[in-house]
């Protein structure tokens, strides 16, 4: 009886052991903006691979950025590609090369309240920088009503509504204004937080929604997902071939698709990109892999990951309001899979 | 013949021995060391606060000395960092909120502790201290949505009855400086109010028959001898309003505007530094912005001691005149 409890034992020992060997955590973190499909993939990965557990902390495209360069994560993401000073720090620390992988696209769109004004309005480049800078500041200027004919616009104050925290949000369209509008890029420049030359600050897409819904007149800019989730009214943006293009997944994926040199390192921004139906407000959101993954286990975990998320994930990224990657881009990823050693 | 354990005592050879022998027994020297690690923790980690906050910031100190108290841009685009129109947009919101909050605070402590019944007074007393215990996030939901409308709706009565001053001149869009006031006047209140009220009840009742028996009315009783006996406490309820009102962050940052730029008029928006540090911290662009991020805690810090201590210094000037 004794000997066969100690066999017992012996066994479970080693299924036990066997088990934990298998068993693989994946620390990740960084930006807020991909959470919700970020979380539902990991989630997904670890029904199919019940050994296989990826643990995302939402922090924000800076901290997915510091913590990964710190080696706290195993991989980080970010709204923002890492800029040449990152990835020499990137390098200097940890030894190796970081890889961008493009997992989706999010969109930022111009959203309104203009009392008596139900209409989509168009918006060009040089109207949403005039309005920004504080050029623009009455809605039937020029510049607003030759665009939109037929609608009635009023003479009143624009009142301008940012975000106020650092956010990929705010790039995405800093970015924007500084490839359409020269006095942009000198004078207010891109950043995850810029100097606003005017306007009111408000926290998050909540808070700048909120702010535009109980300000009259005012105009203010939220991601697309947001948007739509929110049932909000939403302006058209002209993009480079002329056209006004109504932001939509689909127009989302058609500018990344418009992108006709994709560089070798992911990194590259869409916005104003050239095109039949791209919406100019775009951009990629990346996960950030170091090059050199020591453990055997985890690099081979992530790496599956990848092929599984360009395959199987993209199909889930619509319902839930984020584009998904065309084509052409997975394939350059695939290939790019191998990169990690 | 001694009982034996008299005799142990008896033989110890060192009488200092003996004595803390004995107090260890009746306790004292176990609480004086253990209350004594208590008082030093709190020096430790206020220290350590100090410390971490002047290390970590050394990059932006470094690049701009003392302009960074003086500079008024913020840009993280070109690296310019001046943290001027935040220690403007925190004074200014915490001195609104002060200006309101102690009359009717202090008001209603009066009520509460000398006139009201007992009945009513325990009920207020109740519900005000609940709502000290509110998140302030809840402050700031409710700003943004009753009080900014309604700040918005009342702007004609306000404007003329104080318009002709440059404090409430130009545009209102409702998210202002003085929005950011009234919401924090409304949190501070319940604090100004118990403590107030704690202290005003703790006055000696001799204190008030004297007054009485030598002919004085209720009201002259409350205001000639209840009120100075009980103003040290009142003050320290003051202290820890604005200790709160200072540092306040959530319910700031929903209402002010978040535009770091210093205005006159009340009714424009501002930027205050808990709310710029909360915005912006975590998604700082690159190490000098963090930096610049943590010397403006280190601001907050010094802006807190110097107001506090400036106030401590009034206070105490006005006591020892009232005692003489």
């Amino acid at each position: 009886m004794t000997r066969r409890i100690a066999i017992l034992n012996v066994l479970l020992a080693a299924i036990v052991m066997v088990a934990a060997a298998q068993q693989v955590l994946i620390n990740a973190g960084g930006a807020t903006f991909p959470y919700p499909i970020y979380s539902k993939w990991f989630d997904q990965y670890h029904k199919k691979f019940p050994n296989i557990a990826i643990n995302y902390a939402s922090i924000g495209s800076g901290g997915g950025i510091a913590q990964v360069t710190a080696g706290t994560v195993d991989f980080g993401a970010s709204d923002g590609p890492m800029t040449d000073v990152a990835i020499k720090e990137f390098q200097d620390k940890r030894g190796s090369a970081i890889l961008h992988f493009p997992t989706v696209l999010g969109a930022d769109v111009p959203t309104y309240n203009i009392p008596g004004v139900s209409a989509s309005l168009n918006f060009t480049g040089d109207a949403l920088a005039g309005i920004f800078m504080g050029k623009i500041t009455k809605w039937d200027d020029p510049e607003i009503t030759k665009a939109n004919p037929g609608v009635k616009l009023p003479s009143s104050n624009i009142v301008v509504v940012h975000r106020s925290d650092n956010s990929g949000t705010t790039f995405i369209w800093t970015d924007y204004l500084s490839k359409v509008n020269k006095e942009w890029e000198t004078k207010v420049g891109r950043g995850t937080g810029v100097n606003w030359p005017v306007g009111l600050g408000g926290k998050g897409n909540e808070g700048v929604s909120g702010s535009v819904q109980q300000t009259a007149n005012s105009l203010g800019y939220v991601e697309l997902a947001y948007a739509i989730q929110n049932k909000m009214t939403y302006g058209k943006v002209k993009n480079a071939a002329g056209e006004f293009v109504q932001a939509n997944l689909a127009s989302v994926t058609a500018a990344a698709a418009g992108m006709k040199e994709m560089p070798e390192d992911f990194r590259v921004s869409i916005t104003n990109a050239p095109g039949k139906g791209a919406y100019p407000i775009s951009s990629f959101t990346w996960l950030l892999i170091p090059s050199k993954i020591a453990d055997p286990a985890k690099k081979k975990a992530i790496k599956d990951f990848l092929g599984w998320m360009l395959a199987d994930g993209q199909k889930m990224t619509e319902a839930l309001l984020y584009a998904p990657l065309p084509q052409a881009v997975v394939a350059k990823e695939l290939k790019a899979i191998d990169k990690i050693q | 013949m001694a009982s034996p354990s008299t005799t142990d005592f008896s033989v110890r050879p060192s009488g200092r021995t003996h004595a803390f022998w004995q107090r260890l027994r009746s306790g004292d020297d176990i609480a004086y060391v253990i209350t004594l690690t208590c008082a030093l923790s709190i020096l430790a980690i206020t220290a350590l606060l100090i410390f971490e906050l002047f290390r970590n910031s050394a990059l932006p100190r470094e690049k701009f000395g003392w302009s960074f108290l003086t500079g008024t841009t913020w840009d993280p685009v070109v690296g310019q960092y001046g943290a001027l129109p935040f220690i403007y947009g925190t004074v200014v919101t915490s001195a609104l909120a002060l200006l309101m909050g102690i009359p009717l605070g202090v008001g209603a402590a009066i009520f509460l502790a000398e006139l009201a019944p007992t009945k009513i007074s325990n009920g207020l007393t109740f519900l005000i201290e609940l709502l000290a215990a509110v998140p302030s996030v809840i402050f700031g939901l409710l700003g943004i949505f009753v009080l900014v409308p309604a700040l918005v709706a009342a702007e004609p009565a306000i404007r003329a009855v104080l318009g002709w001053t440059p404090l409430f001149s130009g545009p209102f869009y409702g998210v202002s400086m003085f929005s950011a006031g009234v919401v924090l006047m409304i949190m501070i209140i319940p604090f100004i109010i118990s403590i107030s009220r704690e202290v005003i009840l703790a006055v000696p009742t001799e204190q008030r028959e004297g007054a009485l028996a030598l002919g004085a009315t209720k009201w002259e009783t409350t205001w000639n001898v209840v009120l100075p006996f009980a103003k040290k406490g009142i003050m320290g309820s003051i202290f820890l309003a604005l200790a709160r009102s200072l540092g306040e962050t959530m319910a700031v940052t929903m209402v002010i505007g978040n535009e770091p730029k210093i205005h006159q008029s009340l009714f424009a928006p501002g930027y205050s530094i808990a709310a710029v540090i909360a915005n912006n911290f975590a998604e700082a662009s690159d190490s000098l912005e963090k930096g610049a991020l943590i010397e403006l805690g280190l601001v907050l810090f010094g802006l807190t001691i110097i107001i506090n201590g400036f106030a401590r210094v009034l206070v105490l000037s006005t006591t020892r005149k009232g005692t003489k």
